[in-house]
């Protein structure tokens, strides 16, 4: 199939972007990296710069690929990575238009490629349970009941992508904040710093720019491993008691 | 250099724990004027980074990924191994240890592998206590299952993404010592070369891949966590950036590279469907517990599928060859990877493949389905329920133990593997070979230490699944933060290394020299043709099966494809910019010389053992026959420059505990 592409092109972070368009003949099997690989074959061999954009196990599990594709997030498909994307999902003559995640707090790098290294300080400030290494008890010591531990195991499916904040019109990481705070809230072993972690990690949030939640719930229809919004209600409520108790310390 | 693999003396089973007792330690005090580089934040990396920094050593963490996240290990599916005997079924540290001595087709080392099997129990409680949500069952205790090459359940795992809980694990164990400040974190920067004062490891030269800056670090010793090499043969089922750059400029600086020829193809992936394929996709081994391997019976009925005409559920089951099942009843479908490979190679050269290549097999789940589906039945109280009842059940519960793979497997092909069998084909998937290290982990060169996948320790000629993300976890967590210390106390009167020594600014110069080089040959081809190219000789002659003559050609068309690469390699763009093509040219250029070393090494070997197959070395059977007799040994290359033979040194494996014996798993 031939296929018109319209991707955004910016020399780096502090230079202009703009569109430019490209043809190129794809064949339904390919994923859609791999499409975006014979563009960028082609452009070699015109010696011309290919397309940057990132990515790395392409089985949508490392979170590096990212990409707004017409206007979506990892593309058209519910639960699904931009790598996992596949061809057959397009027609000929059908005309794609590919961008960066737009968010001040994920500054454009390179053409597709954005930096994402404020979720990495987010995490830093306290998503982490506080154990180092040595002898901790048996792991059959904290028995977990099969729910609980399943529910938190959809929240710690999170890939850290960015495309719930690509999604999200005010740019908020509520979700993936909340994906964390979640995770190990779930667990008895998590549940001692709970309040601390959640009051650190939403300080390190607004820190780093991101915008507010207002329940738009973009961010779950976008997000490729299907987290759920009830995270952030979650993280709210966590959110809000360990605000009270430590005015009540104060 | 020292060539000693430095195992301690007394009882197997002791060893461990008497060195731990009496091994030299470093005062906190004295930690604290101590550096150490960590390159890699995988299972091995990530672990060590954070364990290192909770110590109170000043840590230094690199990897080229913007996130230690990404790592590789990210991308681990099925689980990992632990000698916990929770189901009861008569596991031991001595069963584990003999299980991955005998998978390893006796090619690794009794000490280390005891010492592996040892804190394998270690782990799962540490990273219990993290945070891991690994798999429970109703009582709330944590689950089992099996993996290929044992007769027991001791693989605990997180779904399928058991490698990505871990690395999340070991990855918030990290960002808090970055927190803390122990660990100074240096994402997007690749290491491109070792620096030596004096003949021992004192830092690295990287390049920060958005400015194309090239830095200099210093250290008092150097760990390099960075993972395996398997991107060699371009298709694997590694993710796309995994590369040999750093351990072998460690080999180009005089580290001995360990068994390189040592590969695992992985029997389960999904095939390849066209020439623009970029990689390879796993599907876990855990799908082979109730997954049956099969290929039709008649050759007419291969062809039909492989043209459409027929599917794998028009085949009867008398015309059906469960050819694992025949050929190893004890095992059946679960023998280790390389028999499993090797078997589905054997009938799609027979002319049996279901794909249109003519590559792929059969792992069908339909007798799983109706087996659960029915005990599912029976505990619901349901009798004598229809078929379509017991298919819909039994759908239901494969869907919670293998639901995302089998999504994955759909997102891909296409093809609902609930309804058809799925297709699948051996592919290379991990490397037993790397660093040559001795018992502390540490490579012929002082200071400087291997971890993970990276070094070449403990799975000999053929991993058990789920073996590494333990081993990667046991170097990093529970082995090297010790042994690191035999070093460094000898360590605590040394400065701080200045980088702008003149080894650093020439070691530095040598890197930008070698990367103008690149830039400057304005050739005519892509990087990622070579790299295709490269990767074909080496899955046509070094990949599943080997012989002498195949590898003697494969040689000389590595060196024919370097000379060319050279001349006519074009690299776009500008080496002070953020510049992937630039990237991937110095990760091509090192594979070149790896694959001529792979090479040489399989042609040096004139047996077969696990993963290495040499055709003129098979029984009548047509399994693998060992040569044990002359090569119980570690092959350990040594580089000795550009056009100038490698030279190889000779690690006799001493075997005191276990017998060597034929592997049989029939
Ligand atoms: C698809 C798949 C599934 C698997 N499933 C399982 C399983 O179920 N069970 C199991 O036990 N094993 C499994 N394995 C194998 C296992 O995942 C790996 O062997 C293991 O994770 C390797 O960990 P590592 O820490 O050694 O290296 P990696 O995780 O590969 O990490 C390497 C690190 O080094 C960094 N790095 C590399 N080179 C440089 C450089 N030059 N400069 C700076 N940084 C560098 C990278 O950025 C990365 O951080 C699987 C492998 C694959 C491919
Ligand atoms: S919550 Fe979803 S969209 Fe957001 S980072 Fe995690 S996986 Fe990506
Ligand atoms: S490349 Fe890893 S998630 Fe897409």
């Amino acid at each position: 199939m031939k296929l018109t592409l319209k991707i955004w092109r910016q020399k780096g972070p502090k230079e202009k972007g703009r569109f430019e368009s490209y043809q190129v003949e794809a064949n339904p099997h390919m994923s859609f990296l791999e499409m975006l690989d014979v563009l960028n074959e082609e452009l070699i061999a015109k010696k011309e710069e290919p397309v940057t954009f990132e990515h790395d196990c392409r089985e949508g599990i490392c979170g590096t690929c990212s990409l707004v594709i017409n206007g979506q997030p990892h593309g058209p498909n519910r639960g699904t990575a931009t790598c996992q994307l596949h061809m057959r999902h397009y027609k000929d003559g059908d005309i794609i238009v590919i961008e960066p995640y737009r968010a001040s707090a994920f500054p454009v790098l390179k053409d597709l490629a954005v930096d994402r290294s404020a979720f990495d300080r987010i995490m830093q400030a306290g998503g982490y349970i506080s154990v180092s290494t040595g002898a901790p008890q048996d792991g059959n010591a904290i028995p977990i009941e099969k729910d609980q531990a399943s529910e938190a195991f959809d929240a710690a499916a999170c890939i850290g992508c960015g495309a719930c904040v690509a999604a999200c019109p005010n740019a908020s990481a509520m979700l993936f904040v909340s994906a964390k705070v979640s995770h190990l809230a779930l667990l008895p072993q998590g549940q001692v710093e709970a309040s601390r972690r959640a009051q650190a990690m939403v300080r390190q949030m607004d820190e780093e720019g991101f915008g507010m939640c207002s329940n738009i719930t973009a961010c779950e229809a976008e997000c490729p491993k299907e987290i759920s919004v009830t995270n952030i209600a979650r993280l709210n409520r966590e959110y809000l008691s360990s605000s009270i108790k430590s005015q009540i310390k104060v | 250099m020292s060539f000693d693999s430095n195992i301690p003396p007394g009882p197997l089973a002791e060893k461990w724990t008497r060195y731990r007792g009496t091994m030299n330690l470093v005062a906190p005090n004295n930690k604290r004027r101590i550096e150490i580089i960590v390159v890699g934040t995988g299972l091995a990396g990530a672990s060590a980074a954070a364990s290192l920094g909770e110590l109170g050593y000043n840590v230094k963490c690199f990897t080229f990924h913007d996130s230690p996240r990404r790592a590789h290990s990210i991308a681990a599916q099925g689980g990992i191994n632990a000698a916990k005997n929770y189901a009861n079924d008569g596991d031991s540290v001595y069963r584990l240890f003999y299980d991955t001595i005998k998978g390893g087709d006796y090619r690794s080392r009794e000490a280390n592998v005891h010492r592996l099997a040892e804190v394998s129990r270690n782990i799962i409680d540490q990273a219990v206590a993290q945070g891991v949500p690994f798999a429970r069952d109703y009582g709330g205790l944590l689950d089992n299952r099996s993996f290929g090459g044992v007769q027991v359940s001791r693989t605990f795992y997180a779904r399928g993404q058991t490698g990505q809980q871990l690395l999340l694990g070991a990855y918030q164990a990290l960002s808090r010592q970055i927190s803390l400040g122990s660990v100074e974190m240096y994402n997007r920067h690749e290491m491109l070369d070792l620096v030596l004062v004096d003949g021992k490891a004192r830092g690295i030269i990287v390049r920060n891949l958005l400015t194309g800056e090239l830095e200099r670090h210093a250290a008092h010793c150097v760990v390099l966590a960075t993972g395996g090499y398997g991107n060699v043969f371009y298709l694997s089922t590694n993710a796309m950036n995994c590369n040999v750059t750093a351990a072998w400029r460690a080999t180009r600086r005089g580290a001995y590279m360990a068994n390189p020829c040592f590969t695992q193809i992985h029997p389960t992936c999904i095939p390849q469907s066209g020439d623009y394929q970029s990689k390879l996709t796993l599907m876990s081994e855990s799908l082979r517990n109730d997954g049956r391997v099969w290929v039709p019976k008649k050759q007419e009925d291969a062809k039909a599928i492989r043209e459409g005409r027929k599917t794998g559920n028009d085949i009867p089951e008398e015309d059906r060859d469960y050819y694992l099942e025949r050929r190893y009843p004890a095992f059946g479908n679960l023998v280790p990877r390389d028999v499993a490979s090797r078997a589905a190679k054997v009938a799609c050269d027979e002319g049996l493949g279901v794909a249109p290549t003519g590559l792929a097999v059969f792992l069908d789940f339909d007798d799983a389905i109706m087996r659960y589906g029915k005990s599912k039945a029976h505990s619901m109280g349901l009798h004598n329920p229809s078929d379509a009842k017991v298919r819909e059940l039994g759908e239901k519960v494969v869907e919670e133990k293998y639901g995302n793979l089998f999504e994955m497997y759909e997102k891909i092909t296409g093809e609902n593997p609930y309804q058809l069998p799925m297709k699948i084909y051996p592919a290379v998937h991990y490397t037993m070979g790397g660093l040559w290290v001795d018992y502390n982990l540490e490579t012929n060169i002082p200071g400087l230490f291997s971890i993970g996948e990276c070094n070449f320790s403990d799975h000999g000629a053929n991993r058990l699944g789920a073996s590494a993300l333990m081993q990667g976890l046991a170097d990093g967590y529970f082995v090297l933060p010790y042994t690191i210390g035999q070093f460094l106390s000898n360590e605590i009167r040394t400065p701080k290394f200045d980088p702008n020594a003149q080894e650093f600014l020439d070691t530095e110069k040598d890197t930008r020299e070698r990367l103008e080089k690149m830039m400057n040959v304005k050739g005519g081809q892509s990087v990622e043709s070579f790299h295709r190219r490269l990767g074909k000789i080496m899955w046509d002659y070094c990949g599943m099966s080997r012989n002498a003559e195949g590898l003697k050609k494969a040689r000389t068309m590595i060196q024919e494809l370097r000379e060319e690469f050279y001349k006519d390699v074009f690299v776009p763009g500008s080496m002070n910019d953020y510049n992937p093509e630039l990237e991937k040219a110095h990760r091509v250029a090192d594979f070149f010389e790896l694959g001529e070393l792979m090479v040489l090494d399989a042609l040096d070997r004139n047996e077969s053992c696990g993963g290495h197959f040499r055709e003129e070395y098979q029984t009548e059977e047509g399994e693998a026959l060992r040569d044990d007799e002359d090569y119980t040994y570690v092959s350990a290359w040594e580089y000795k420059g550009w056009d100038e033979e490698p030279v190889l040194h000779k690690e006799e494996l001493v075997f005191e505990n276990v017998e060597l014996k034929t592997r049989s798993y029939k």
